[in-house]
């Protein structure tokens, strides 16, 4: 009897452990993603640039990993029954954040566009934009597991960020279609542009998610 | 032994079997409901802790089934099982839950009515009060006691999956628990009427002995057990998941606040703990876990949203709890008519009621020995017959007290056989002295019971009952065990 129930809350801490450190990957990710871009942007070499694409591969994998653990925990173990499904939603989404940012820097590495040297700054700002976003909805997410009462404070910062970041990529496609850029290079540039905006929609969207999530658990 | 006994013994079984199949819900009713506890778990914790409750403490709850004490004839005690198991059956298909008790009552009352014998009638009020008072009380509790659970949680930020743990480890503990009383408390409906004619012997291997009673017990725990694991999930259903939607923390206040609710209004113990402390007591209130539980699910449901709560199951729940005494007693009625007149079976043994003058000096000047003396002396085949006799005479005699002479009426003839000495003392229950004043007594033969309880206190004050006050009622309950011990040696209950 002792054994299983400290068997049981052995198990209990392994899945807590593990749902943090697939939290805490994917909001490595978005600093991963912040600084590759700064990496790209500054390489003259090549070096730093292929760093920081291993270590998010790395993540990637990571993350894939854990979130397969926790699923697996979550239904060989039965357990929260009641919020399981919910539980399932946001760890696939989250994940998926992480998958983006890591194929949006695959893609930067191969076709490598080449953003002219004013643009640089407004670009780092687009980057940062959608870290703090993945960021705030890494943050919500673990309020939501924790501490259901401030999922709201976190949430509202992912808006904001959103809404910073189209602001941003906006100020970045108005000056690559005002510039005397061939057109083709100026679709190419729009490309990568939307791409990372992209980053911070769909976090905006696992947000909303997790709102609706949030007032089921509280209901 | 008359292998007819088994026969018989089938119905109590059947009972047990519908016990199990109902009442399981009262106690892992809203854990399997909410998927918090997997049936199949559910069922192996009530099996043990039905069957270990039944063996372990089920033997001191069957002797205080007074209720049932008047039933004399293994005819009418396998009726009165079989109509109140037949209804509980029905009410289990129909997956609503309802109380096995309030069954063999209602039961009970329809071989009353049957034999012409005298049914207490203040029990239908009790049986109304349970149908309230456990509902609301139980509601009150888990509509307070989930809010404040909810503010705690807030506060103290647990892990979603510890939380899950931490519920899970309490509905299963409490569940056992709960398993445990349901065998302890409910054993005595399901076997109660057959210690009488119990049909196996003491079994001694080395240290371990294994009663006769204790057999009779674990058949019963089997019988609930086939119940929980072949029925059990329809009405768990209904408990957990038909009324109001129910989430894992809700599912372990409803829990909490039934045993709440049990222990608060209707312990004994705690009764007299408050008393002996100076503090003043709560009253106690009849309750029943299977009306409680519904209680507490409805309050927990009102919390979150009224419109949540099918008013339709909780109506259709609340007639059935009236119907169950009702139609126990119709169909015990009817079915002993044919077990008697068709099958040509006793479900009845005639008793001699005669009223004495003695039993009226003993109540000295409560009731009114003058007008009383047409009845006195006069033979009556029924409880019912002399109670009317007594009614006419002297209808202003207080209810109970009138019910209190037809008791004492009974003409049982108890010889003090020394024989029996020795089964009694082998029990190890009764103290020595008290013993010792029945040895006293040995080879006299009594009327009345009440003489021999009289002869029992005149002989010792270690027989002697107390005034009746809250503190007293322990011990006053002890000395009556005893007496029901020394009863069960020299009457012979079932026929």
């Amino acid at each position: 009897m002792d054994k299983s129930k400290l068997r049981l809350f052995h198990t209990t801490r392994e899945v807590e452990a593990h749902f943090d450190s697939f939290l805490d990957t994917v909001s490595q990710g978005g600093i991963a993603f912040r600084s590759a871009i700064g990496a790209y942007l500054e390489s003259t070499g090549n070096g730093d640039l292929v760093a920081k694409l291993q270590q998010l591969n790395e993540l990637e994998h990571k993350g894939d990993e854990l979130r397969r653990q926790v699923e697996h925990e979550l239904y060989t173990l039965a357990l929260i029954p009641d919020f399981r499904g919910d539980v399932l939603s946001l760890l696939e989404d989250l994940d998926c954040l992480l998958n983006v940012m890591e194929e949006t820097m695959v893609s930067f590495d191969i076709e490598r566009p080449a953003f002219p040297q004013e643009l640089h700054a407004d670009l780092r700002q687009l980057a940062e934009n959608v870290s703090m976003a993945v960021e705030s909805t890494v943050l919500a997410s673990r309020a939501f597991l924790r501490d259901i009462q401030s999922v709201r404070d976190h949430l509202h910062k992912v808006m904001f960020y959103e809404k910073d970041a189209d602001r941003a990529a906006d100020k970045l496609k108005r000056a690559v279609f005002g510039s005397s850029l061939p057109l083709a290079e100026k679709l190419h540039l729009r490309r990568f542009i939307d791409a990372i905006d992209k980053i911070a929609d769909e976090s905006e969207d696992v947000a909303d998610w997790l709102a609706i999530y949030t007032i089921k658990r509280l209901d | 032994m008359d292998p007819t006994i088994f026969l018989y013994l089938s119905s109590g079984l059947f009972l047990g079997w519908s016990l199990g199949a109902n009442d399981a819900a009262n106690v892992f009713g809203t854990a399997v409901a909410s998927r918090m506890v997997k049936f199949r778990t559910a069922a192996i914790i009530l099996t043990i802790g039905v069957i270990l409750g039944a063996i372990v403490s089920g033997a001191g709850a069957a002797h205080t089934l007074s209720k049932l004490g008047a039933i004399n004839a293994l005819g009418g005690a396998f009726m009165v099982a079989f109509s109140a198991a037949a209804v509980v059956a029905w009410m289990t298909i129909t997956g609503l839950p309802v109380s096995t008790t309030q069954a063999v009552v209602g039961a009970i009352i329809g071989w009353n009515m049957f034999t012409g014998s005298v049914t207490d009638y203040s029990v239908f009020k009790t049986i109304c009060a349970t149908w309230i008072a456990s509902p609301v009380l139980t509601g009150f509790f888990s509509y307070f006691l989930y809010k404040g659970v909810m503010k705690w949680l807030e506060k103290s930020k647990i892990h979603i999956i510890r939380l899950d743990a931490l519920t899970r480890i309490g509905l299963v503990v409490a569940g056992a628990l709960g398993a445990y009383s349901l065998g302890a408390n409910n054993i005595g409906n399901v076997m109660g009427v057959f210690i009488g004619a119990n049909p196996f012997r003491d079994l001694h291997a080395g240290v371990f002995e294994f009663s006769g009673l204790q057999q009779l017990f674990l058949l019963g725990g089997v019988a609930i057990a086939v119940g929980v694991f072949s029925y059990a999930q329809r009405v768990m259903m209904t408990v957990g998941a038909s009324i109001a939607p129910l989430t894992p923390v809700g599912a372990f206040v409803v829990i909490i606040s039934t045993s709440l609710v049990l222990f608060l209004f209707a312990s004994e113990g705690l009764e007299y703990a408050l008393a002996s402390i100076g503090l003043p007591t709560i009253p106690l209130v009849p309750v029943s876990s299977s009306q409680a539980v519904v209680g507490g699910v409805v309050g927990i449901g009102l919390i979150k949203n009224a419109k949540n709560i099918k008013w339709s199951v909780v109506g259709r729940i609340g007639l059935a709890w009236i119907q169950t005494p009702v139609i126990a007693a119709l169909v015990c009625y009817v079915f002993l008519f044919f077990l008697q007149n068709v099958f040509g079976q006793t479900v009845y043994n005639p008793s001699e009621y005669r009223l004495s003058n003695q039993l009226l000096v003993h109540h000295g000047d409560a009731v009114d020995a003058k007008a009383l003396s047409a009845v006195v002396g006069k033979n009556f085949t029924t409880s019912g017959g002399l109670k009317s006799a007594i009614d006419k005479a002297l209808p202003d005699l207080p209810y109970k007290t009138g019910l209190k002479l037809v008791d004492e009426s009974l003409v049982e003839a108890i010889t003090v056989d020394p024989a029996k000495f020795a089964a009694l003392e082998k029990l190890n229950v009764i103290e020595p002295e008290r013993m010792e004043a029945l040895r006293s007594l040995s080879g006299k033969t009594f009327t009345y019971r009440w003489e021999l309880v009289q002869a029992l206190a005149d002989a010792t004050p270690e027989w002697k009952l107390k005034e009746k006050t809250v503190l007293n009622k322990p011990y006053n309950k002890e000395i009556q065990k005893d007496l029901d011990l020394v009863m069960d040696a020299y009457v012979a209950k079932m026929k």
